[in-house]
């Protein structure tokens, strides 16, 4: 077997470098930075710092109140993922049936998209605002009083609807372009073989839209975790009070609201090895199962 | 290196300023949107419209969290503007780094200004002073909280605005829920309920004189007083004397400009905001006090913002922000702040001016929260000073929101904010040293 290879040792450390540069400087060194920095209690304005050790770790796990943010988070993070994920596949399902009209309905069902996170957070707070929103008005109709800032379910609830709703359009498209790249002769065969549709579905289109599904399930668990923060930050009008918050909005709270660097900087990092964990392990048990073709 | 990067930097500005007239620019970070900016921007252009030595250039920053934020980032990076408008709630970290800013006493009169402490009015001058008294940071939009009444709504009730708690429990809470009105909302529990609940009834807020002596501060959240108070507001939403919406401010509000809510606890500086929306005759005053507490109740503090000079700013610079700051404190400007913002004049001259302008005869609801500030001060009304306050205010509106909504029990809600807001300020305290 032949090696290929560069004549010159250099050659492929100078094509690489730019890249190196990139991360080093916009996520090795920042991220040691934060690490370094969870070690600290800083003055915020940089004059004093005192070693504390992992106080601030400590102090973290203690925190019955960080435990209960990140019960949110996960429950949050599940529902949003699961939800968006299911009510796009449904959506592209039907959409990918529709002959007449088909383009209309494709660039109705994407519009969503092109609305930002905190756009569509205001949006949502305009919707379910307690004295003046019309789904607010849509519950009392139907004798719920919704209090969205001042019912931990109820703002719960808005901002899960509002997030879903967000990133639908994103899932509908790849998987709409996922079902279209089925080919038609695999599809008429399962036809001859099966005239039941949902067998068809979960038998033959399911697993050879396994290797999008798999993209979009990545960037969803993202979305849900990190990419919300818009949405959470109108909804609860910068003052979280009981409402409840993701463990990215803490980070916000505590570090730049509070000044509170030390304590941001254990919770960021934190975060860093749980994304870092759960990438591994998407890789590790999900990807096996997957065939791409 | 250093040096010489400044001697290349005051090349090329010498280079490039070439024969022009040297005029001094100052930079104004402020948190004052909508039409609070314009009136800042207003300022700013009277400002450099009066002298042709300095041009002031103000900034907005966004709320005053994100102000606070940017400005200690830009202080790390050497960047900082010369001023920086700083809220209540963020004067411990600022005034704790010590070095970061120059104490506007010190400034005025080092660039020939007079400065007598005296001459501000009486609950403005040690909000943002040291322990010693001296002027840290200038007070700039003061405001305290009021109480807003709906006067067809206590008309209609047969009341007049309650003067105690007591009165507004017994007497004009029953009257307006028979008036179909509810009768009271407020719009921030920490200023309104807690903070300024310590002031008007002269409780100690924190050891250590209200956190002033020392960063070795705890916070006096187990007093029996405001217990109380919580209990008996819980027990007023419970039976539908009080409306509750959450921690919100607008939230709280609406319902008074709607004209559903008799009684609304705001800020002085919601005037200028409430005449423009409100389509009802309204007017204001003072926060009312528990008699079962006291029989002398006293000044409040004020809430909003001061301006910091700071540090790390050529001398001219410095001279101009201090010219900046005389031409602010004169009472003409004051005036016109007091009268487009609701914000109260700071200095006993320009109360003077508006009052032999007949602002207050025009317009009674307007004066509240300078009186309100200008009442008998006591032991412990001039101010407090806690650290990562910012994050204690969100720990109490968290419990009370919980308590309120039957989350939790009072003791709980009391000992988690203790607790959390005395874990906070020993952990601000080893920042500072």
């Amino acid at each position: 077997m032949k090696r290929a290879a560069f004549s010159q040792p250099l050659m492929p450390v100078a094509l690489l470098l730019p890249q190196l540069i990139i991360i080093a400087v916009f996520f090795y060194w920042p991220a040691g930075e934060a690490i370094y920095s969870s070690f600290f209690l800083q003055d915020p304005f940089g004059f004093g710092s005192n070693y504390v050790g992992a106080d601030n770790y400590t102090r973290l796990a203690k925190s019955s109140e960080y435990a209960k943010v990140a019960g949110f988070t996960l429950f949050f993070t599940v529902l949003v993922t699961f939800l968006s994920l299911g009510i796009a596949l449904l959506l592209a399902v039907k959409a990918d049936k529709v002959i007449r009209g088909a383009k209309t309905y494709r660039t109705l069902l994407m519009w969503v998209y092109a609305v930002a996170p905190p756009v569509a957070g205001f949006l949502g707070a305009l919707l379910f605002d307690q004295n003046i929103g019309p789904i607010t008005d849509l519950f009392a109709y139907f004798g719920y009083n919704l209090q969205i800032g001042l019912n931990y379910n109820d703002t719960a609830f808005a901002m899960i609807v509002v997030s879903v709703w967000k990133q639908i359009p994103v899932n509908f498209i790849f998987l709409l372009s996922g079902l279209q790249s089925i080919p038609v002769a695999v599809r008429e065969a399962a036809l001859i073989d099966n005239k039941s549709g949902t067998r068809r579905f979960w038998d033959i289109t399911f697993p050879l839209l396994a290797p999008t599904a798999f993209f979009l399930l990545i960037i969803n668990i993202t979305y849900a975790l990190f990419d919300t923060f818009g949405v959470i930050d109108i909804m609860v009008k910068g003052n979280p009070a009981s409402n409840p918050i993701t463990l990215v909005y803490k980070v916000y709270t505590d570090g730049f609201r509070g000044s509170d660097l030390g304590g941001s900087s254990a919770q960021s990092v934190v975060l860093m090895v749980l994304v870092l964990a759960l990438t591994v392990m998407q890789f590790r048990m999900l990807e096996r199962r997957i065939h791409y073709t | 290196m250093k040096t010489t990067s400044v001697m290349i930097a005051g090349a090329m500005t010498a280079a490039m300023a070439g024969p022009v007239a040297a005029q001094t620019e100052i930079e104004w970070w402020h948190a004052m949107g909508g039409s609070l900016g314009e009136t800042v921007n207003k300022i700013a252009t009277e400002f450099n419209a009066s002298q042709s030595d300095y041009v002031i250039t103000p900034v907005f920053k966004g709320s005053y969290e994100e102000t606070l934020t940017a400005g200690i980032a830009a202080f790390r990076a050497g960047e900082q503007p010369n001023i920086l408008q700083v809220f209540d709630a963020g004067a411990a970290t600022v005034i704790g780094a010590q070095g970061a800013t120059i104490p506007v006493q010190d400034l005025l009169v080092d660039n020939g200004i007079a400065f007598d402490i005296e001459d501000y009015i009486s609950g403005v001058r040690y909000f943002y002073a040291d322990s010693d008294g001296k002027m840290i940071g200038m007070p700039f939009n003061s405001s305290s909280p009021i109480m807003y009444f709906n006067v067809d709504a206590l008309e209609a009730a047969g009341v007049t605005a309650p003067v105690t708690w007591e009165e507004f429990q017994d007497v004009t809470a029953p009257a307006l829920v028979e008036a179909g009105y509810v009768p009271m909302s407020q719009s921030h529990m920490p200023w309104i309920f807690t903070e300024n609940f310590f002031s008007r009834h002269n409780l100690p807020f924190a050891s250590a004189n209200n956190g002033y002596d020392s960063a070795d501060v705890t916070i006096n959240m187990d007093a029996p007083e405001i217990r109380d108070h919580f209990e008996a507001f819980k027990g007023w939403i419970d039976n539908g004397y009080a409306g509750f919406y959450g921690a919100s401010w607008d939230d709280n509000a609406t319902p008074f400009q709607q004209g559903e809510v008799g009684l609304w606890l705001g800020s002085s500086g919601s005037f200028g905001g409430l005449q423009k929306t409100a389509e009802f005759e309204f007017s204001a005053t003072y926060l009312p006090y528990w008699e079962a507490i006291t029989t002398e109740p006293t000044q409040t503090f004020i809430g909003g913002a001061a301006l910091f000079a700071m540090s790390g700013q050529p001398e001219e610079e410095n001279k101009a922000t201090a010219e900046f700051f005389r031409f602010l404190t004169s009472p003409e400007v004051q005036y016109m702040w007091h009268q487009e913002t609701g914000y109260v004049p700071i200095t006993e001259a320009a109360y003077e001016v508006a009052k032999a302008d007949g602002h207050y005869d025009r317009f009674p609801a307007a004066e509240v929260g300078i009186q309100q500030l200008s009442l008998p001060a006591g032991e412990w009304t001039r101010g407090y000073r806690m650290g990562f306050y910012v994050q204690i205010r969100d720990v109490m509106n968290r419990e009370y929101t919980r308590y309120l909504t039957g989350e939790t029990s009072l003791d709980d809600a009391f000992t988690a904010i203790k607790e959390e807001s005395d874990v906070l300020l020993s952990r601000f305290a080893q920042t500072q040293n």
